[in-house]
């Protein structure tokens, strides 16, 4: 169009311009300010998002033995470890490590691990006792995670995720 | 303002073009190659606003689709859900529900400007028939769409027009079950609604793209509805159309708009939200306000056809109320040939502009009739209202397109002094 | 067989419903009743919410109506939209119980509620309810300003509206008159007495100041998102004035040479 205005005055072919890119200008901005609503709705909604706590009772969880509970639609595995699990955790060399943490780092109390049993490769949930370092092994593609749910071995590229969690008293913690 | 031919510059541009002929048949269809009547008036609008809600009614219902639960049990709340915690849910919704509305409003608009200037005559029938079959399928659409939600208009609606194809002799029973695929309107009912709601849009896409094929072919009427001359009566859709048609958009956006964000629920009615109770029924059970005039012509008939002198009876009253409201619209594609006159616009037509007026209060009447309960003289009125209807097109239009002396015709759009009588 | 003959009553229903319900609304609508019409802050194109006012809402649904009326699609984190503190709607939360997770025999349990939960209804269920209503249901109020023509001006004028019947009028038995409830004989017996809540912030809490308070807060609870329509709206509608203005003059621009020529002709 704004080649055709050349046989016009100068100054109207410039305020033709003018209006023209303004108003298209303006009908763009329209356009992607009604897109927002149409992605945004995609994202979670505001019950979804409320549902961010969930209490645990560990009392009945003995030395040895692990629960899954669901968190944010995620399995969290609680374990109560051993003191030969334990002690495994914090002998090893943070060298030794693909992503090196310390065990201390992992748990607020080192009886009672927890962490998002979600395998950080592609998302399939871990077995437990299982691998070849005593902890988790994800059947997917073969990663192997220690007594402190750090890769040891295989695709995974990071450490089972600690979420936040507080305990509330020495039998209950509120993950989330 | 002749025709351009499209010669693109851009490298990629030809790449394409050479390979897909997109760009040329934009340009053929909406851009400078497709020459238009210059005397196009703002009811020639419609149409493109008709095109921008069915868009916006298709992008707006996927994604409610992505939140709505089409299960009897919680579809009413999976609805809640989305007005209170969906991301921009309401919003979403409120436009949705409202672009129904929106969409009635601007095709029937579109429909009577077609009416008055003689949009359906040669060489157009067959665009007009496309039509009437968009606006069947629009019909459909809507009555799903209505009872997704799942609240009390939403079943007694579903339960009543469906219950009219019980009418049918001998095999009414049949098709009801076969329609509800149970013993009554249910979770069976509700999800094919739901399928059907989604399907058939894209129906109406591809029928609107043979509208607008069908369109192209002869180009637009106008409001003189004379056949351009020459290149001297056209100018090209673009830029001329495209920014007659951008301005409609703006101001029609404002309007609708104003009734989402301010009166959203100006057009529904309160009993939708309440939810679905199959053992009792609302106190006055009332379509969507686009069905109103249909709804007082299913009504009009209340007494049993029988053959005269005998109690036999041909036609129930509720058999008689279903033909005549398919037949209503039916009629619309029979109008090509109930109208004689060789003139298409009203503007040179005495007599048939004063009944074309006459069709639109009718309409607006049986559009009220439709609305109240059936009391006093209403029944009588609608009675009334939908005879004249039939009649002013099965009727009047034969006999005034025949007996009326239309007036003196313009020469030209571009030189629209009136021709010296014939 | 069965089948037909249901369908077929069914479809007799439906039609009877029809024509039944018209004449009973009919008798009911035969003398409408003007409502009583009231300034709601939240009318109008810019019209918001009172805080005060939906809080103290809040307190009479919660000390009179919860007793039989549910408000299922809120949940108590929405209470926070009315302007309580995160640590206020824990607390109010906590006040109630609510069903828990199975326990590891199987069994259901209660703990209290949390933020996340939806406000319990008195009534596990539509038969119970009647039972202890004398056969009537009271309805869910998440959504009654919508769902009842007038609105809130309905629902203001139905809880202000227990008047003396008049002496002609004929009260079914367990019913109560009601100047402006369809029929004018409600199954709910008054509810609302002068100082049937304390408030806290010292509003006096006369028959209309409850009535007028809870009906703010139940059109919220059925319009939460009207604030965010208003504000949205209204930027909708300046950037659109802005935008048509602009197009008005563009395509005037545009068609500016083929309206010369036609002067000129």
């Amino acid at each position: 169009m704004a080649t055709d205005d050349s046989s016009d005055s100068g100054d109207g072919a410039t305020r033709r311009d003018f209006i023209h890119i303004a108003s298209m200008g303006l009908g763009a901005v329209a356009v992607g300010a009604a897109m927002w609503p149409l992605i945004d709705q995609m994202n979670p909604s505001a019950e979804v998002l409320a549902m961010s706590t969930t209490e645990v009772d560990l009392s009945a969880i003995e030395v040895g033995q692990s629960i899954t509970v669901v968190w944010r639609k995620k399995p969290v595995f609680i374990r109560r470890r051993t003191a030969a699990e334990i002690a495994e955790a914090q002998a090893v060399s943070l060298a030794d490590l693909p992503d090196p943490e310390t065990d201390a780092d992992r748990v607020q109390k080192p009886e009672w691990l927890v962490m998002v049993g979600v395998c950080t490769h592609l998302g399939c949930v871990p077995l437990g006792e299982q691998g070849e370092y005593g902890g988790w092994f994800c059947p997917c593609h073969g990663s192997h995670y220690d007594t402190s749910g750090r890769i040891r071995k295989g695709p995974a590229p990071n450490n089972l995720e600690v979420p936040q969690y507080v305990f509330i008293d020495d039998n209950k913690i509120l993950i989330g | 303002m002749s025709e351009s031919k499209f010669q693109p510059k851009s490298k990629i541009v030809q790449w394409i073009e050479y390979r897909l002929p997109i760009f040329s048949l934009m340009h053929a269809a909406v851009g400078p190659g497709y020459p238009t009547p210059k005397n196009l008036n703002y009811w020639w609008n419609f149409g493109s606003l008709a095109g921008l809600v069915l868009v916006v009614q298709i992008i707006t219902g996927i994604v409610l689709a992505m939140h709505y639960t089409p299960t009897a049990d919680l579809a009413f709340a999976s609805v809640e859900h989305i007005m209170r915690d969906v991301n921009y849910g309401w919003l979403l919704r409120y436009v949705h529900a409202n672009g129904g509305s929106m969409f009635f409003i601007v095709v029937y608009i579109h429909i009577f400007r077609g009416l008055y200037y003689g949009s359906y005559k040669a060489p157009r029938e067959l665009l007009w028939m496309l039509g009437v079959v968009i606006l069947l399928l629009m019909m459909a659409t809507a009555f799903m769409g209505y009872v997704l939600p799942w609240g009390q208009m939403s079943f007694w609606g579903a339960t009543v027009i469906t219950s009219m194809f019980g009418a049918i002799p001998f095999i009414g029973d049949a098709i009801l079950a076969f329609l509800w695929g149970d013993f009554a309107v249910g979770n069976a009912t509700l999800n094919r609604f739901f399928s059907l709601h989604y399907l058939l849009p894209f129906v109406i896409v591809g029928v609107v793209i043979l509208h607008m094929w069908a369109l192209h072919q002869h180009g637009s009427n106008n409001p003189l509805g004379i056949d351009t001359k020459g290149p001297q009566d056209k100018v090209p859709f673009h830029p001329y159309y495209t920014a007659k048609d951008a301005f409609g958009v703006t101001v029609f956006i404002m309007f609708f708009a104003a009734m989402v964000f301010y009166e959203p629920n100006l057009l529904g009615h309160p009993d939708n939200y309440i939810p679905a109770d199959r053992l009792s029924t609302p106190g006055h059970i009332v379509p969507e306000w686009y069905y109103l005039p249909f709804y007082a012509i299913l009504r009009a008939i209340t007494f049993d056809i029988s053959i005269p002198g005998t109690n036999i009876v041909i036609i129930t009253a509720k058999l008689a109320g279903v033909i005549l409201m398919l037949g209503s619209i039916l009629v619309l594609f029979l109008l090509p040939w109930l109208d004689f006159s060789k003139v298409r616009s009203a503007t040179f037509r005495p007599l048939y502009k004063q009944i074309y007026w006459l069709l639109v209060i009718d309409v607006i009447v049986l559009g009220y009739v439709g609305a109240q309960k059936p009391e006093g003289i209403l029944p009588t009125v609608g009675l009334i209202a939908t005879a004249y209807y039939f009649i002013h097109f099965l009727v009047l239009m034969p006999i005034i397109s025949k007996v009326e002396k239309p007036k003196p015709l313009p020469e030209s759009i571009s030189n629209p002094v009136i021709k010296a009588a014939e | 067989m069965t089948m037909n003959s249901a369908r077929k009553a069914m479809i007799v229903a439906a039609f009877a419903g029809l024509s039944l319900g018209q004449s009973v609304s009919a008798i009911a609508s035969g003398e409408a009743v003007a409502l009583k019409e009231h300034d709601w802050t939240f009318a109008g194109p810019m019209g918001t919410y009172d805080r005060a006012a939906q809080q103290r809402g809040f307190q009479v649904y919660k000390e009179v109506c919860s007793a039989c009326h549910g408000l299922k699609y809120i949940a108590f984190r929405n209470l926070t939209e009315i302007g309580l503190t995160e640590d206020e709607v824990k607390a109010i939360a906590a006040e109630y119980t609510v069903a828990g997770d199975v326990d590891e025999y199987g069994d259901p349990t209660e703990r209290p509620g949390r933020t996340e939960d939806y406000l319990p209804s008195p009534f596990p269920n539509a038969n119970a309810a009647r039972f202890s209503n004398n056969g009537a249901l009271p309805p869910d109020l998440s959504l009654i300003t919508k769902a009842r023509v007038g609105g809130p001006n309905y629902l203001y004028s139905l809880l202000t509206g227990y008047v003396d019947q008049p002496d002609d009028f004929d009260l079914g038995e367990g019913l109560t008159y009601n100047a402006y409830f369809p029929g004018h004989q409600i199954a709910m017996a008054m509810p609302l007495f002068e100082d049937a809540v304390e408030y806290a912030d010292g509003t006096p809490a006369t028959v209309e100041q409850l009535a007028e308070d809870v009906t703010v807060f139940l059109n919220w609870a059925a319009e939460p998102e009207l604030e965010a329509r208003h504000e949205l709206g209204l930027r909708v509608m300046l950037f659109m004035l802005a935008l048509t203005i602009l197009v008005y003059f563009s395509n005037k621009k545009v068609w500016a040479d083929i309206k010369k020529k036609k002067d000129d002709a």
